[in-house]
């Protein structure tokens, strides 16, 4: 009893927190990702009082439905970067290996699973769900991982089963997606106990394609020398289009983000002071590590000013069709960069390497991520062939800092930078300036 | 002019003295727990058994893993930049570098101008590396120097299946509690790295002519793993051990 109040007090109080949170928002000129990373998190926590309801959703799940129902969707994957980078995965994984879970399995997963029964980490564990929505674009083993959770808290979870594109978009596939849509629909109308709106999903569709666009040319800003902004800051803005999309919030924001970089685009300022070398990135950050790895390329004067991990959630806006925002989203959700063939993502990648202008190629060989890290060897290849740039390849784990040698990753990318260094300065270009 | 090199590696610390196009001095010694006070030894050492003064040496480059406590250096450069200077000097025809030294293995190849085109190091693990031969020297009773000698005997290389130190050990025992002769429990431990080092040289390709550094050159019987395994002949640098430092010092001369 005396445990209960004081969870409800627990909860009045993020909950007014929140409130006043919000308030305060209203008469700020620009807010900060924290500000409303704060009031996303204690809307979530109190949604209990509030009578709202909390939807746990994988990173790459149609999560507009949810929104047009007022529902408050939470992603355990952001939670898992948070964690990540306070430095604390090492030991909820520790937990969860401790649980009887391997230590090849996603740090993610782990992490999540474990902080659920801990209530550990960065902020305390996550809001309760009552609802769990997993799309397996992204991998197969949110699958496994949210079943579990949905045995564990006891709630309903509705699985979308997206087939691997290997080249293109079948038919077969088609209808096989959009009718799992409606089945979605019937999961989330059964859930909140009311109808689906349909007329709020066009305009939170509408949002979300609009946020797409804006967080698409806040990246396409990196193409300018120098680059305003580095793949390092592209992996802090993201949070809102992943947890926000569809959302005025993401507008607002984003809206002043590219105002800001084509600012600092006008007045000539560059992420790093004296960028002489420009880099991509393939998968997902080592959370744990990104101060430490911008710091270390910036030393070389090197920028790394795209990646393939934060233009995943603006991909495949080109399957998007606005005014059939629920008929379009099928395969958008579908053809996302880790659910299509790898001759598929090195075409992506080689697009990148032209619109960006780098020299170069820094691949992280997740050891949690399979699904992203599979077929790095081969597009190491192709961008080899293709384009002649070096690459390097660094192998390291998005969460648990047990797997990431230092030593060993600063020789790699002192030698990679050796490479690069030596390359330009016996490239034409360089030899007709001289 | 003369110049020194100096490469910190994790087992042993190194050094070479270049004078006008010529490795004049070089020295070994045990790296220890002090990377920084390895670093000033081995550079006395050198200079002694060369007979300079400190002030005789114009440039001095560090490499290996603990170049950055060589505070007295004028550069440092990675031991990838240093191998591939040290293997173009003593034969300009090369194309690979297989580097096997203490705690880590590596595949450099080359341009047909010496450079640095690409390179693959070991992922975090001790096979494949020095270390993995001393922890199985240990298991076995046999001064590692012998384990070439040796290993020539064997007509079946045992298998070693395991692809980490700590397991392959466990290995190694059952194989001589098994009664496996030791020249044939050697022989598989040289082809077990053999291949190892052979697939990571796959992932960059292959070029010949290839050369062999590092200190785990002095090997005579990984050497014959490893050209077996390549179908190739592999050059042993003749100064295998110190190629890092003497490349350093090359690069030191170019400063």
């Amino acid at each position: 009893m005396k445990k209960q109040i004081s969870e409800i007090l627990k909860i009045i109080v993020i909950f007014l927190f929140g409130k006043f949170k919000k308030f305060t928002l209203r008469f700020k000129k620009s807010k900060s990702m924290k500000d409303i990373m704060m009031v996303y998190y204690s809307e979530a926590k109190s949604a209990r009082l509030t009578g709202k309801k909390v939807a746990w959703i994988t990173s790459g799940g149609p999560v507009e439905p949810l929104i047009a129902m007022d529902v408050i969707p939470i992603y355990p994957e952001n939670h898992g970067a948070m964690i990540g980078a306070s430095k604390m995965g090492a030991g909820l994984c520790e937990t969860a290996e401790n649980m009887g879970y391997s230590s090849d399995l996603c740090s993610y997963a782990r992490s999540d699973i474990a902080c659920a029964t801990v209530n550990g980490g960065p902020i305390g564990g996550l809001p309760k769900p009552d609802m769990l929505v997993c799309c397996n674009n992204i991998c197969g083993t949110v699958l496994k991982w949210y079943e579990i959770q949905a045995r564990y808290f006891n709630v309903p979870l509705f699985v979308l089963d997206t087939p691997f594109c290997h080249t293109g978009y079948s038919d077969e596939v088609a209808r096989y997606v959009r009718s799992q849509i409606n089945e979605y629909i019937s999961f989330i109308e059964k859930a909140c106990g009311r109808k689906f709106d349909y007329d709020r999903v066009k305009k939170v569709g509408h949002l979300s394609f609009q946020g797409q666009q804006l967080w698409q040319a806040v990246l396409d800003t990196a193409a300018n020398k120098p680059a305003p902004m580095s793949a390092f800051d592209a992996f802090y803005h993201l949070a809102l289009i992943v947890t926000l999309r569809g959302t005025p919030e993401v507008i607002d924001y984003y809206t002043a983000l590219l105002a800001k970089m084509k600012d600092r685009i006008a007045r000539g300022i560059g992420a790093v002071p004296n960028e002489k070398y420009r880099l991509l990135w393939d998968n997902i950050p080592i959370w744990h590590r990104t101060r430490w790895l911008s710091d270390k390329f910036a030393s070389h004067n090197a920028c790394l000013v795209a990646d393939t991990y934060t233009t995943a959630w603006c991909g495949s806006m080109k399957y998007i069709d606005e005014s059939n925002f629920i008929n379009s989203m099928a395969e958008a959700y579908t053809r996302i960069y880790l659910n299509i063939g790898v001759d598929e993502m090195a075409k992506m990648v080689i697009n990148m390497i032209d619109k960006y202008d780098v020299d170069g190629f820094v691949l992280h060989s997740n050891r949690s991520c399979k699904p992203y890290s599979f077929g790095q060897m081969d597009i190491q290849r192709i961008v080899e062939k293709e384009r002649g740039i070096p690459c390097l390849m660094l192998e390291a784990d998005m969460v648990d800092e047990r797997t990431f040698s230092e030593s060993q990753i600063s020789t790699r990318i002192d030698a990679f930078m050796e490479i690069i260094k030596e390359r330009k300065k016996h490239s034409p270009a360089n030899e007709t300036v001289s | 002019m003369s110049t020194a090199g100096i490469d910190i590696g994790s087992i042993t610390a190194k050094a070479a003295i270049f004078d006008n196009g010529k490795i004049i001095a070089t020295k070994v010694i045990f790296t220890g727990y002090n990377a920084e006070l390895a670093g000033q030894r081995v550079y006395d050492e050198v200079l002694s058994e060369a007979g300079l003064g400190k002030t005789a040496i114009d440039k001095i480059v560090s490499t290996g893993y603990g170049r950055n406590s060589v505070k007295f250096a004028d550069k440092s450069f990675t031991e990838i930049m240093a191998h591939a200077a040290g293997a173009h000097f003593l034969n300009p025809r090369i194309r690979s570098i297989i580097d096997i030294g203490g705690q880590d293995s590596k595949a450099i190849l080359l341009t047909d101008k010496g450079k640095v085109k690409n390179f693959v190091m070991n992922d975090k693990c001790a096979a494949g590396t020095g270390r993995f031969l001393e922890v199985m020297a240990r298991a076995l009773e046999v001064n590692l120097d012998e384990f070439g000698a040796i290993s020539q005997k064997s007509k079946s290389p045992s298998k070693i299946s395991s692809l980490c130190t700590v397991f392959a050990e466990s290995e190694v025992i059952s194989l001589i509690a098994r009664g496996e002769k030791r020249q044939d429990i050697i022989a598989g431990i040289h082809e077990s790295i053999a291949s190892r080092v052979s697939s990571m040289l796959a992932r960059i390709g292959v070029l010949k002519p290839a050369m062999i550094t590092g200190g785990v050159a002095l090997n005579s019987g990984v050497v014959r793993a490893l050209s077996k395994k390549l179908g190739m002949e592999i050059e042993v640098s003749s100064y295998a051990q110190v190629n890092g430092a003497i490349g350093a010092a090359i690069l030191a001369a170019s400063l």
